[in-house]
């Protein structure tokens, strides 16, 4: 059997939308606030350190989205943005988070899931 | 920083690291159980200690390597009051930093060209670019490439160390530099250096030569 591609769904269950805009709008989970903007008004102090979220989805193919989430080093090796499903290549990771992904597969779905909704 | 906050280190009347200060300032003369005290040896402080936390760290020949001023004060009370060394963060550390760190307001930061510094200083700028932690990032990706920008609500700073030990509105308290270091660190995911670690040194020593010949502040306040 051929591997699938890299940026081919990673979970059988379809991302859900309401999941991913909960994991984007919190700090602790996504963090995706502390760098990017999004049209989420009831979070306020947005970063401005990347480009806005809004329209993410027309700009980007949900392929694209995902690969962009799991590993941002693939595309731009100097991004600051976090690899959110890449669990080694990292040094003096804290204890707690050693050998573990950001996302876990499904959440990685349910976020490109909400970006898709951005148009 | 937001004007309340500037307002509130601009005047020490209104500066609550002020009362470590205070502190800091009846500890010079209190004496040890072996009858000596701080001001024993140094007199007065806003004399004898005029400029020196502006050239911390510096090198430490016994242990061969850079120390933070706490570690220095720690080695005098070792060495020459037979009293224990106070563990990082100690209120009575922080409050005689504070009142040796305001001895060089006003002052340039004026790190020791000492050939024996520099190996530490290599070192330690590639702890600075170095990516570390879960989240992959460099103290330089945030504090050379970002500053100015908003990480959420909160402004990025150049990470110029011109204030320390500082007063933390988070904190609600005095806390030192490497406390700050290893707040950025568990910030990233990373496992922060331990205090009074040579990384840590290394590290602090090349934020010293960065912000050289930059004013001293100490001690700041700080969101
Ligand atoms: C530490 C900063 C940081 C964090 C956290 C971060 N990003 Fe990014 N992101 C960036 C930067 C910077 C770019 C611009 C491209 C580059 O430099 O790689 C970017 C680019 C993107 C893009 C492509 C831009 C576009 O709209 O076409 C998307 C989509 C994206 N990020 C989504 C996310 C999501 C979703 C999260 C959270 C799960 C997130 N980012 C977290 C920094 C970050
Ligand atoms: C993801 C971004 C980011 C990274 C990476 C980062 N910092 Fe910071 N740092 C900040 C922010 C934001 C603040 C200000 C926080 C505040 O005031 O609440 C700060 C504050 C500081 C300060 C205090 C400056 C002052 O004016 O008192 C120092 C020093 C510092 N960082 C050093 C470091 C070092 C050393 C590293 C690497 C080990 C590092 N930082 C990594 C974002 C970062």
């Amino acid at each position: 059997m051929l591997a699938p591609a890299l940026a081919a769904p990673l979970t059988d269950t379809p991302g859900d939308p309401a999941r991913g805009r909960a994991i984007v709008a919190n700090r602790q989970v996504g963090l995706c606030l502390l760098c990017h903007s999004a049209p989420i008004p009831e979070e306020r102090f947005q970063g401005d350190l990347a480009p806005s979220l809004a329209g993410a989805g027309s700009r980007n193919t949900a392929d694209q989205l995902r690969e962009r989430i799991i590993d941002s080093r693939k595309l731009n090796p100097q991004s600051i943005m976090p690899s959110y499903h890449r669990a080694d290549g990292f040094s003096r990771v804290a204890p707690a988070q050693a050998g573990k992904t950001i996302f876990t597969a499904q959440q990685v779905e349910d976020v490109v899931a909400y970006l898709m909704t951005l148009k | 920083m937001s004007p309340a906050t500037q307002a509130m280190q601009k005047d020490d009347t209104q500066n609550p690291a002020m009362l470590w200060v205070k502190d800091g300032e009846a500890l010079w003369s209190k004496p040890a159980a072996n009858g000596k005290s701080c001001a024993s040896c140094h007199n007065d402080a806003p004399k004898s200690m005029k400029g020196i936390a502006a050239t911390y760290p510096a090198f430490d020949t016994q242990s061969r390597r850079p120390i933070h001023l706490s570690e220095r004060i720690n080695l005098c009370r070792k060495n020459k009051q037979d009293a224990s060394p106070l563990p990082p963060e100690h209120q009575d550390l922080l409050s005689m930093e504070s009142y040796v760190a305001l001895q060089s307001r006003g002052m340039s930061i004026a790190p020791h060209r000492d050939k024996r510094m520099s190996e530490f200083f290599t070192r330690g700028e590639k702890h600075y670019k170095q990516r570390i932690g879960q989240l992959d990032l460099s103290c330089a990706q945030c504090h050379d490439d970002n500053p100015g920008k908003r990480l959420a609500g909160t402004p990025i700073p150049q990470a110029h160390p011109t204030g320390y030990p500082i007063y933390r509105l988070e904190w609600q308290g005095m806390g030192s530099l490497q406390r700050r270091i290893r707040n950025c660190m568990s910030g990233v995911r990373a496992e922060p250096f331990a205090f009074n670690s040579t990384e840590m040194a290394e590290l602090e020593t090349y934020l010293a030569s960065r912000a050289a010949g930059m004013a001293m502040d100490a001690p700041a306040v700080r969101p």
